[in-house]
């Protein structure tokens, strides 16, 4: 398999923030057509267990999390809901909570428990330490 | 102008037959354009009728249509004059209607069937509505008029926006104004002009205020409240003379008394225009005389509103307006031929004064047979009656609360049967008649005011299958926000299921994910040794299995329990608790320096502003628990923030103890009786991030004035003199607002402390995963609590000292500790947005 490597920024670009903007009318990119390309995101001790954390992954942001069972899972990063971070969420073994209005999606299958619409998710694996998203 | 348009546009003309130019339409002429008229056209125009008619409209004044009962909000500033209008000039050239603003009619010609208006201007028409309205009544006086019918230089009616404005001027110039009249137009007035500043004093003729809708007991109780704003009122008594002569300066009473006085506002009592029917012709006798059909005497002539005299009655509200504006359009369209208007029920709701009154049919029984049922407390303002006959509920008055004024509308309208216990019309008793005020409800009430669930959407979700509380909750997000509305959306899921309710079990949960109740999880967490949140899901969750939601509680707990010995897991806590700072609904935080008892110094100031602005803060705002905010703060510039501000968190974020309001107490203030401002310190540092079940405001304040409002706070403590202190608890002025309960009265600042401290560990270890203490302090009772923090053994208070000085001796400034070294990798990465992508329009 051969890998497209994207670096993780050392230091994340952020453009100066604008008071009260939801991140709503920022795309989360749009997901290549077809099996999608595999993207080296970072390293599986970037993400503590049961955290999350972002990632841009062939130009394309994403939320990747490690359960405290070990289990990688990745999803659109903005929230569909209002564009909350879910990187920023908390997690247990069936669903990903956004922090901003407590919103729950399931990782089966991205469909929301709290009747938004569903999230997004990409493959997401490990290879010898390193995360490997596929979108 | 309001509702103005820009000049240069013109007015869409509307031809029906484009062919020859000519418009074969019917020609409907309203005559009046305020809430009547306009309502005609909107209704006429609703049953398609802008297809038959060619509608002109007709007004005295420059304006649109706009909202003639506002005015007195407007006249108040709470509204802004453009917020009133209801229809600009641009809605009638949109609906191809012709307006003509500003001209007044003079006559109409009911043979030729033409319209003659004061610019000289005629205009035929096939059918007429006149909507005329009123004006206000100007009573008798000397030295009223300066000269040719003009009122003397600061007399001013009110009844139009020109008035408003003409008085809204001379309120900011001057300094005593008379009200003439103590009816609603008066009363409103006379708070309005009293909120600008201005000293007001109430003429009134009657005996009691409001003496159409209110009867002499009410009116005594509504006195009594207008005084205590500080309005002067004079009842039963008028004004004979104006004193002059080039502008007001004052006005003599009929007994002979002189007020000073640089405005005179009149309102007393409005008067149909009926000038323009008279001078048709046409049958006026108060008002104009229409028939069931809104007809005069004239075929093809109609009016409504209040210049209509119908069955005998004139309306001045603006419900029934309405009704007969539907009738009327159902005639002239042919929507319904046979529409009738059979006079209105008048009930109505309104705010007079700052008092709410209700008030729906007649005032005092009638007849020998009437029941008639009265609670009255002048002390609380609150005078309630009701007048029944033959079982149905014929008049209604409510004073200074109308809680139960839907039920009663109801009642009052539909006839719907009451309760054989007829006091249950005007109180809630306790058994059960909370089902009543559910029932009453319409199905598109909002319940839910986050989450805009209505009423419909509960009995939808339960009709759908959900058979308990926290099932609808789910399914319907009702109650998922502010939670304020939790018990009613109980209350509309136990009458939508007709009391089959499932018991929530997990009601009496801690936290969803956890079956047990919180005495046994803590003994449990005690027993099994459960120092960290995936330890307590695993030896204590169904199946070992964690639950999102429930660990932000149990993290919580864990701390309450164990203190320093909590073993700590980031992932258990919420996102503002991991990077010790407020998510806000960017994505980005916002950072709060403890600021004690809110005492600053220029140097922490001069920190803040330069940290604001090396850090580009997008808005700097003073909160109101008298810290500063920096709001806008992306996540990988926190630890910066914090050592560049050399301060400890100020707890913004968290379920836990927040600040300490303080007032200036004794050292600056004239009348402080204790020092509050030392005491909130050494509360807020005795007591600082103490972790709770939800969050914790106290405040201190050094005399009863209350400049802290410390009535309203989690633990309010006020100097009551001769160095006591009393100690309020379970007050808030949130979602809800409740006057906290006087827990006790102690003799000195250590008192203080130490019974904060008590009252804080018994919330903390027997209140409910996010519930505050407003909603703690009530559920257990005051007595309750007393008999714990204040006379429970010494072992239980021991105990309470004890559990809360663990807390205390565990805390550790969260940013000191933190922005040096990360809890974990990536601990202030950004979550959003990690590049710049091009924007998509959302969709």
């Amino acid at each position: 398999m051969s890998l497209a490597h994207s670096d993780a920024p050392e230091a994340p670009t952020t453009a100066p923030a604008r008071a009260g903007t939801p991140a709503t009318g920022v795309s989360d990119g749009p997901a290549a057509p077809g099996p999608g390309v595999p993207h080296v995101v970072g390293r599986v001790d970037d993400v503590p267990p049961g955290e999350g954390r972002a990632f841009v992954a062939g130009g394309v942001q994403v939320a990747v999390f490690r359960l405290r069972d070990g289990s990688l899972h990745a999803t659109q990063a903005a929230c569909p809901h209002a564009g909350g971070p879910l990187a920023d969420g908390q997690t247990d073994a069936d669903v990903l909570v956004c922090p901003l209005h407590l919103f729950a999606y399931r990782w089966s299958d991205g469909v929301s428990t709290s009747g938004a619409a569903p999230v997004r998710r990409y493959p997401v694996h490990e290879d010898a330490g390193r995360l490997v998203v596929t979108v | 102008m309001l509702g103005g348009r820009p000049a240069g546009v013109s007015t869409l003309q509307f031809a029906m037959d484009d062919a020859d130019g000519v418009d074969t339409r019917q020609r409907l002429v309203v005559v009046g354009n305020g809430m009547a008229g306009a309502r005609v056209v909107e209704e006429v125009l609703e049953r398609g009728g802008g297809e038959q008619f060619a509608i002109t409209v007709f007004g005295e004044e420059p304006h649109g249509n706009y909202n003639r009962i506002m005015l007195s909000h407007v006249l108040a500033g709470e509204e802004h004059e453009d917020d009133i209008v209801l229809n600009s000039h641009d809605w009638y050239a949109d609906h191809g209607v012709t307006l003509r603003a500003g001209v007044r009619v003079m006559r109409i010609d009911t043979h030729a069937k033409v319209v003659h208006a004061a610019d000289g201007t005629t205009t035929p028409y096939d059918q007429l509505v006149l909507a005329t309205g009123s004006r206000s009544f100007i009573p008798p006086m000397t030295g009223l008029y300066s000269g040719d019918d003009e009122l003397l230089p600061g007399v001013f009616g009110f009844r139009t926006i020109d008035d408003t404005r003409a008085m809204l001027a001379a309120a900011a110039e001057h300094e005593r104004v008379v009200v003439i009249g103590g009816g609603l137009l008066g009363l409103e007035a006379a708070r309005a002009l009293q909120g600008h500043g201005l000293h007001v004093e109430v003429v009134h003729a009657g005996t009691h205020l409001m003496n159409q809708q209110l009867d002499p007991d009410g009116g005594a109780i509504l006195k009594q409240s207008v005084e205590s704003l500080g309005i002067v009122v004079h009842l039963a008594t008028r004004t004979t003379e104006v004193v002059g002569p080039d502008r007001v300066r004052g006005v003599v009473l009929a007994d002979g008394r002189v007020l000073d006085a640089d405005l005179l506002v009149i309102a007393a009592g409005i008067r149909p225009v009926t000038e323009v029917a008279l001078l048709s012709g046409l049958e006026v006798e108060r008002g104009v005389v229409v028939d069931d059909q809104l007809r005069t005497d004239d075929p093809d002539v109609y009016a409504v509103g209040e210049c209509a005299q119908h069955r005998g009655e004139l309306y001045g509200l603006v419900a029934p307006v309405w009704e007969q504006a539907r009738v009327l359009a159902d005639l002239l369209t042919g929507t319904d031929p046979d529409a009738e208007y059979h006079g209105s029920r008048t009930a109505t709701k309104l705010k007079v004064a700052g008092v709410d009154v209700a008030t729906m049919g007649v005032n005092r029984p009638e007849r020998d047979t009437d029941e008639f049922l009265v609670i009255s407390e002048p002390r609380r303002g609150v005078h309630l009656s009701v007048v029944v006959r033959d079982d149905k509920l014929v008049g209604a008055t409510l004073l200074g609360d109308t809680r139960k004024v839907a039920f009663l509308t109801q009642a009052f309208d539909r006839g719907t049967p009451l309760p054989a216990e007829r006091i249950r019309l005007l109180v809630d008793l306790s058994d059960g008649a909370e089902e009543v005020g559910v029932a009453e409800l319409p199905g598109d009430s909002q319940v839910c005011n986050c989450n805009g669930v209505t009423k419909q959407g509960i009995c939808d979700a339960v009709a759908g299958g959900c058979g308990s509380v926290g099932a609808v909750m789910d399914a319907t997000r009702a109650g998922k926000g502010c939670g304020s509305c939790k018990a009613l959306v109980k209350q509309v899921v136990e009458w939508a299921a007709d009391g089959d309710v499932t018991e929530d079990p997990s009601a009496s949960w801690y936290v969803p994910g956890v079956p047990l109740a919180k005495p046994a999880l803590i003994a449990a967490i005690r027993e099994q040794q459960l120092r960290s949140v995936s330890a307590v899901f695993a030896a204590l969750g169904p199946g070992g299995a964690e639950d999102a939601k429930s660990k932000m509680g149990l993290t919580s707990l864990l701390r309450t329990v164990w203190g320093a010995e909590y073993e700590q897991e980031n992932d258990a806590k919420f996102i503002n608790d991991r990077v010790h700072a407020n998510i806000q609904r960017d994505g980005t935080f916002s950072v709060v320096p403890q600021m004690k008892g809110g005492v600053t110094t220029p140097a922490q100031l001069r920190r803040i502003a330069d940290v604001a602005e090396k850090y580009e803060v997008p808005m700097v705002k003073v909160t109101g628990g008298q810290r500063i905010d920096l709001l806008g703060v992306r996540k990988e510039d926190l630890p910066g923030m914090w050592a560049d501000l050399g301060m400890p968190s100020g707890y913004a974020y968290g379920k836990s103890m927040r600040t300490v309001k303080t007032c200036v107490g004794t050292d600056f203030c004239r009348f402080g009786l204790g020092d509050s401002t030392q005491l909130g310190i050494d509360l807020e540092t005795r007591f600082q991030g103490i972790e709770s079940p939800a969050k914790i405001k106290m405040a201190v304040v050094g005399c009863p004035r209350n400049c802290a409002e410390a009535y309203v706070k989690d633990v309010g403590v006020v100097a009551v003199g001769n160095g006591r202190w009393e100690v309020y608890v379970g007050g808030a002025a949130g979602a809800s607002v409740r006057k906290g309960d006087l827990l006790a009265t102690v003799d000195s600042p250590a008192a203080v402390m130490q019974l904060t401290g008590r009252f804080l560990q018994y919330y903390r270890e027997n209140a409910n995963w996010l519930e505050r203490t407003y909603d703690f302090v009530p559920r257990v009772g005051l007595a309750q609590v007393k008999a714990v923090v204040l006379e429970g053994s010494p072992e239980v208070l021991a105990d309470l000292d004890a559990g809360i000085q663990r807390s205390i001796d565990a805390y550790t400034d969260p940013w000191g500790q933190d922005g040096a070294q990360p809890a974990t990798p990536g601990q202030f990465r950004t979550a959003l947005p990690l590049v710049d992508l091009p924007k998509v329009p959302v969709r």
